[in-house]
């Protein structure tokens, strides 16, 4: 910008000096939309979620302490549900990494036609609807539904099994919902490998599982971490699938939080579980990326000397 | 390099039928002829399109959706022009800060969104109606659609505008006639997904619409948690229908890899 102004500069003489927009001004609007509809509110959940409840009249309470907060930690209700939660985080982001990481070098090694296609295939369904997804899958884990049926006729199973409610089918649902992030992240990070390389650990006899695992997974390993990083986070936050086919037993923070609020009514309860959830999950996502970029510069560092 | 061997290809299809199948089977089960959730076979029918026609409950949040989507998407791009300029162009105290600030929705969980939303619309006492709705989508979607405009704000060389200052244009002309056209490709992809991002909205949403403003997700969660029927099938295909034909658009516009990381 100020490298900028002095090439359009001497203005002709006698040319009055126009007025150009500044820059605070022209993200002022937004901004102002911004306070009050983000920073506001979220102050205004963590000043509720230190409030009292009176079950019995269902009101908010004006006392003020942080026993709702002390309520979550004691409390082994709340010690289950996060704990699941942090569970079903994990497997995710497993699972994403056993499917999605191979799957993106696949795509890579396709013809440049086929890749482009497998590739907005692959991507294509980020922009579905989570409802619609998790539809598709209870008519197709139900007791009565297309897996079922399929597991009896294959004789693998002598009754048809319900899937749904369960822990794995919610892990299975998330790993389905959140893969193409990881293939996304993973492929942005093959494309800045050079091919090269590859070709010179197979002239040297190398087999196609030491290149995978020698050239690939290490150059790969940005995009890996970062796509985990994703995937941890929105699926520590998920609400829709746990709700729909974790069903009411298996209860997570996003799902308890949404409980609190519009089935027990006690908001203050619900501010605090909602404050615990973000609190948790911008702190993994900080410390996640901190050690990592850690870990990086280490690594990179070693390669330098 | 080598190309894929059989594993690969093996793993490779098994993977697309994961990720297709759910998809697959929702747009099936909504041509079903029979009563119940089923596969039409030989016979495939409509009639769940038409009961979903007839049916108020569904027309209603559909309509919902489209204006909300619309509004929110083009408010969100029209306050995103301003704003992306800004940022990009301009240095100045707490710039950074507020790119963060706008770019937050992305990070905070929908259900936190959600709940703070529903505390003030309920301060203010206009929880639930279809404008705090608006205002709502227009902050969830917005982060989404700078991000397009900022990216192609980015990829443009500014030496036209340099030109057209140099021979006499003030900052309006050269920004009507030649920053505003080099950027419509961005601002249509920012519109197109914050379109899209406020069709799909479903977790934020739940919290603060009411019987009259709810969106069409929240009605399919809602139908969902009862029963789950080939009628609630044919609505979902729907949505699908809608965001394939914009999803097709975007990657038109700027390809749909790009849309997803944000650069260009």
């Amino acid at each position: 910008m100020s490298a900028a102004r002095p090439m359009i500069r001497p203005l002709p003489p006698g040319a009055t000096p126009r007025r150009r927009p500044n820059g605070p001004l022209l993200v002022a609007p937004v901004t102002l939309l911004f306070a009050l509809l983000l920073i506001m509110p979220m102050a205004l959940v963590g000043v509720l979620s230190l409030q009292g409840f009176d079950a019995a009249s269902g009101g908010v309470l004006d006392v003020w302490s942080w026993h709702n907060y002390a309520q979550i930690v004691a409390d082994p209700y709340y010690h289950e549900i996060f704990l699941r939660t942090f569970g079903l985080a994990i497997s995710v982001t497993l699972g994403t990494i056993v499917l999605g990481v191979p799957e993106a070098w696949f795509i890579f090694r396709m013809s440049t036609r086929w890749r482009a296609f497998f590739l907005i295939l692959t991507l294509g369904p980020l922009f579905i609807s989570a409802v619609v997804r998790t539809l598709g899958w209870s008519i197709l884990l139900d007791g009565q539904g297309v897996v079922a049926q399929l597991l009896v006729a294959l004789h693998l199973v002598d009754a048809p099994p319900q899937m749904l409610f369960s822990f794995p089918a919610v892990v299975v649902v998330l790993v389905h919902a959140l893969v193409p992030l990881m293939v996304l992240s993973v492929w942005t990070s093959l494309q800045s490998i050079d091919p090269q390389i590859a070709n010179a650990a197979i002239s040297l006899g190398a087999g196609p599982l030491t290149v995978w695992r020698r050239i690939v997974l290490p150059q790969t390993a940005p995009g890996i971490l970062s796509g985990s990083l994703i995937v941890f986070a929105l699926s520590a936050s998920a609400f829709a699938t746990p709700a729909l086919i974790g069903g009411r037993r298996l209860k997570v923070v996003a799902t308890a939080a949404y409980d609190e609020f519009l089935h027990s009514m006690n908001w203050p309860m619900g501010a605090a579980i909602a404050v615990c959830l973000l609190v948790l999950n911008l702190g993994t996502v900080a410390l996640y990326s901190r050690v990592i970029e850690r870990r990086l510069k280490r690594r990179l560092g070693e390669a330098a000397s | 390099m080598n190309r894929n061997g059989p594993f690969a290809l093996g793993f490779h299809a098994a993977f697309i039928v994961f990720l297709i199948a759910p998809l697959a089977i929702v747009c099936l089960v909504a041509f079903t002829p029979g009563n119940l959730i089923g596969v039409p076979t030989i016979h495939f029918s409509t009639r769940w399109f038409q009961a979903i026609v007839a049916n108020p409950d569904f027309t209603q949040a559909f309509s919902n959706s489209l204006w909300l989507a619309t509004l929110s998407g083009t408010l969100a791009a029209m306050l995103g022009v301003p704003a992306a300029l800004g940022l990009t162009r301009y240095r100045f105290a707490g710039r950074d800060a507020i790119n963060s600030l706008l770019l937050s929705p992305l990070m905070i969980p929908p259900v936190v969104l959600g709940v703070a939303l529903l505390q003030l619309f309920t301060r203010v006492g206009v929880s639930g109606s279809f404008v705090s709705l608006v205002m709502a989508h227009v902050m969830l979607v917005f982060p989404y659609c700078l991000r397009l405009i900022m990216a192609s704000l980015v990829a443009t060389t500014r030496d036209a505008e340099h030109a057209a200052v140099s021979l006499g244009a003030n900052a309006w002309i050269s920004f009507r006639r030649i920053t505003l056209p080099a950027l419509v490709p961005g601002i249509a992809a920012g519109w197109v997904l914050g379109f899209a991002s406020s069709f799909d909205e479903l977790t934020a949403t739940i919290f603060i619409a009411s019987p009259t403003t709810i969106t069409l997700p929240v009605r399919i969660y809602m139908s969902m948690t009862e029963t789950v029927d080939p009628q609630v099938a044919a609505v979902a295909t729907v949505i699908m229908a809608v965001t394939l034909g914009l999803m097709f658009a975007l990657d038109r516009l700027v390809g749909l890899d790009k849309v997803l990381t944000g650069k260009h």
